[in-house]
């Protein structure tokens, strides 16, 4: 079993909580002005302004006061703020937040910020919120949702070292993190906020979202909206977590990933869908579907990762798209299809993985543990949604959803191993006999046509419409005893490259226009 | 070539089962449903219907409450799911499947069924079904259902096929394959050829997939909101 699986356990520091010097109830000035300004453009629907202090002051002073200590906390502030609700709940998110990615959470912290995300989503389903948050914040409440509960399946599954305490407290709370109550929220924000009929109409035209960003410019709210939105991928991640991957891609559906959408105007949001939209088209065994997204994504974080350097984001970036190298070089062995891969990706790709991707060709063990260490390096963090149950010996069963899905994936990387040895010889011939393959290959004539029928079947997938589709770059098909080779050539497709074109140009006159000659 | 080739499985369209497709797609996460999915699975295997959605929401409540789990349903659900091949749905259940779960006997014999057919050894997949009746034969129409994708594998295999692969492939020889071919010749274009070196040669159908000239040359397709984004500039 891969070593390099490690869970993101108090990802930044797991040292204990400075807490000397720390007084909750201390609040600095700068953090006063902080809230009061943010409260005010919140008030103000000044979405700007908001959106600077989310990103860039609150990570300042993060950065600068509460380095390794929690935040004020929230009734601290709250008599600068009018003790209003909603802003006292979504500044205790961003306070667990902030404790989450610093420090490590109690079981009790984990517990009081699952309760706050009740509370903060029950008054966005009543629909008593009329704010407008920037899409960037949205996101973010939906991410750390999925990432909390998934944090805390990790921690309840390692029983061996809770003390009696802890054990007594998760019976207690037994509905917090539960997974049915995780669903529920996500689901029930994706419904309310009608989201998909909202997407429908707006093909029809009768509506506006991806045209204002998800915004509202007439007085009204986006937050149900965008809270819906990204539920959905928030649905698609739980659902590879629980190594559900059909359900996941259906949760996915309403959103059009071949083109741009909200989903791609916060550079986590678009990592994430794209990613576990491929996982799960990986497991599904439809490659190419898979190759051809993380082409797409992976030549955009090439291109513009640069303007994310400053961004907190930026480490989850750079190690999603080492995750999703490893998982093209996954597809790409298992599918060879490089004409479906940009070339730029493509030699990044052979940089990290090439010399792996030869030996993965392999029909031996060495082979077989390459997969598994990518894999592994690559995987989500899968995990048990089940309370454990208390009455037994207490032992960890962190790891048991991960191995399920290694040894699941594995076992197909085995079905398909001799895949590969039949490409090379028919990648030289046009026309062969059974007799003489089955010579060169050592076997004999019925084995290589069990061979032969399992690389049709293995290459052929069927698609959420139940439609079958070739995945094969080399094809073949056999008369009789003779097998012919047919090789694919790709067809360039014009039409997209043109229609943006013809925007562009657009563009490029509509400003020349602009420009007035003295 | 579409899913309902595969075994021939359909969709239920009775209005008992539109209920529970319906308590499915409002509740997909209430276990409160979670007799009703049973009695569907039931229901499924007694009117050759076929139900993927419901069968994960059932098995993902499973998941979520093993104490609820009934090995039974789960050995239906997956005895249907090879049914359903080519589709993946084989995978898609055991990936909800606990470790310790999949380890008993029953499960351990149909995983290495889902292995034979995977890698088309159809040889071992007949002899080892032949061995667990008790596991398969509850499930009605599960021999076609595995004879129909024994087809669709061949036929993205073969434009001409000898008669004894076929045979093995669906576990029919004799007066019953004479039969079986009769019908396929009446009804589904099949031919038969007489060859010079070992007997008959069974003609299958052509489709894109076995014939290269049928291989739809992939005519460039703009959809329609595509072009709509230029629609502003052209008027």
């Amino acid at each position: 079993m891969a070593t390099s699986y490690e869970y993101e356990e108090g990802h930044q520091h797991s040292s204990a909580p400075d807490s000397v010097g720390y007084d909750p109830n201390f609040v600095p000035d700068s953090v006063k002005s902080f809230v009061v300004h943010l409260y005010r453009h919140i008030r103000e629907k000044n979405v700007y302004e908001i959106h600077q202090m989310y990103e860039t002051s609150f990570q300042t002073l993060s950065e600068r006061m509460f380095k390794d200590v929690p935040w004020p906390s929230v009734d601290a502030v709250a008599p600068y703020v009018d003790n209003d609700h909603v802003f006292c709940l979504l500044y205790r998110e961003m306070w667990f937040r902030h404790l989450y990615a610093r420090l490590s959470p109690t079981l009790k912290q984990r517990i009081d910020s699952w309760d706050n995300y009740c509370s903060l989503f029950q008054v966005v389903l009543h629909g008593v919120v009329n704010m407008q948050l920037p899409n960037q914040w949205l996101w973010d409440m939906v991410d750390e949702f999925v990432y909390q509960f998934q944090s805390f399946c990790q921690f309840r599954a390692k029983m061996k070292n809770k003390t009696e305490q802890e054990i007594a407290t998760l019976k207690q709370y037994d509905q917090a993190w539960n997974v049915y109550g995780v669903l529920n929220f996500l689901q029930a924000l994706m419904e309310k906020s009608m989201i998909t009929q909202i997407l429908e109409q707006e093909k029809e035209g009768l509506e506006q979202f991806t045209a204002t960003d998800g915004y509202d410019y007439n007085g009204g709210s986006n937050v149900l909206k965008v809270l819906g939105y990204f539920s959905m991928i928030g649905l698609l991640r739980v659902h590879c977590l629980l190594g559900d991957y059909h359900t996941g891609l259906k949760c996915l559906q309403p959103i059009d990933i071949s083109q741009q959408g909200v989903y791609t105007i916060v550079i986590g949001s678009h990592i994430t869908t794209i990613y576990h939209y491929g996982f799960a088209n990986l497991m599904l065994r439809r490659y190419v579907d898979a190759i051809r997204e993380f082409n797409k994504i992976l030549l955009y974080i090439y291109k513009t990762k640069q303007y994310h350097q400053k961004s907190p984001q930026y480490e989850q970036i750079l190690k999603k798209n080492e995750q999703m190298y490893a998982l093209l070089a996954i597809c790409l062995s298992l599918c060879p299809q490089t004409k479906l891969v940009d070339e730029t990706v493509l030699s990044q790709m052979r940089e990290k993985y090439g010399e792996k991707m030869l030996r993965m060709q392999r029909y031996d063990d060495e082979a077989i543990a390459l997969y598994d260490e990518l894999f592994s390096y690559a995987c989500p963090k899968f995990i048990t949604p089940s309370a454990p149950s208390f009455e037994e010996p207490l032992v960890n069963y962190n790891q048991e959803a991960y191995r399920l899905q290694l040894k699941l994936f594995l076992y197909e990387v085995k079905q398909q191993q001799l895949l590969a040895g039949v490409r090379t010889f028919l990648k030289v011939y046009s026309t062969i006999s059974l007799g003489k393959l089955a010579a060169y290959m050592e076997v004999d004539e019925s084995t290589l046509r069990t061979i032969l029928m399992t690389y049709k079947h293995k290459t052929h997938t069927v698609d959420s419409e139940g439609k079958v589709i070739s995945n094969a770059e080399l094809d073949f098909y056999i008369d009789d005893d003779m097998i012919h080779v047919i090789e694919s050539k790709p067809v360039k497709l014009y039409g997209d490259y043109f229609l943006r074109q013809i925007v562009k140009l657009e563009g490029v006159m509509t400003d020349i226009d602009r420009i007035k000659l003295e | 070539m579409g899913r309902e080739m595969a075994g021939g499985q359909k969709q239920p369209s009775s209005a008992t089962s539109y209920t529970v497709e319906q308590l499915v797609a409002v509740n997909p996460y209430n276990p409160d449903i979670l007799p009703d999915l049973e009695n569907y699975v039931n229901e499924q295997v007694s009117s050759q219907t076929y139900n993927l959605d419901a069968n994960l929401c059932l098995l993902r409540f499973y998941q979520f409450e093993p104490e609820r789990m009934s090995t039974q349903i789960v050995a239906r659900i997956l005895v249907k799911a090879l049914m359903a091949m080519p589709a993946p749905d084989f995978s898609l259940c055991l990936f909800l499947i606990p470790e310790r779960v999949q380890m008993e006997e029953q499960f351990k014999t149909l995983i290495v069924l889902s292995h034979y057919l995977e890698t088309a050894r159809f040889r071992q997949f007949w002899d080892e079904a032949a061995k667990s009746r008790h596991i398969v034969e509850v499930v009605p129409g599960f021999e076609q259902a595995i004879q129909a994708y024994a087809i669709h594998v061949l036929s993205l295999t073969y434009q001409k096929v000898p008669r004894p692969v076929l045979a093995e492939a669906i576990n029919l020889e004799g007066l019953s394959l004479d039969k079986f071919l009769e019908h396929q010749v009446a009804n589904n274009g099949w031919k038969l050829e007489k060859s010079s070196s070992r007997g008959q040669l069974v003609i299958l159908p052509q489709n894109e997939f076995n014939h290269p000239k049928l291989k739809k040359t992939t005519a460039e397709i703009v959809p329609l909101e595509h072009v709509t984004r230029i629609f502003p500039i052209l008027g």
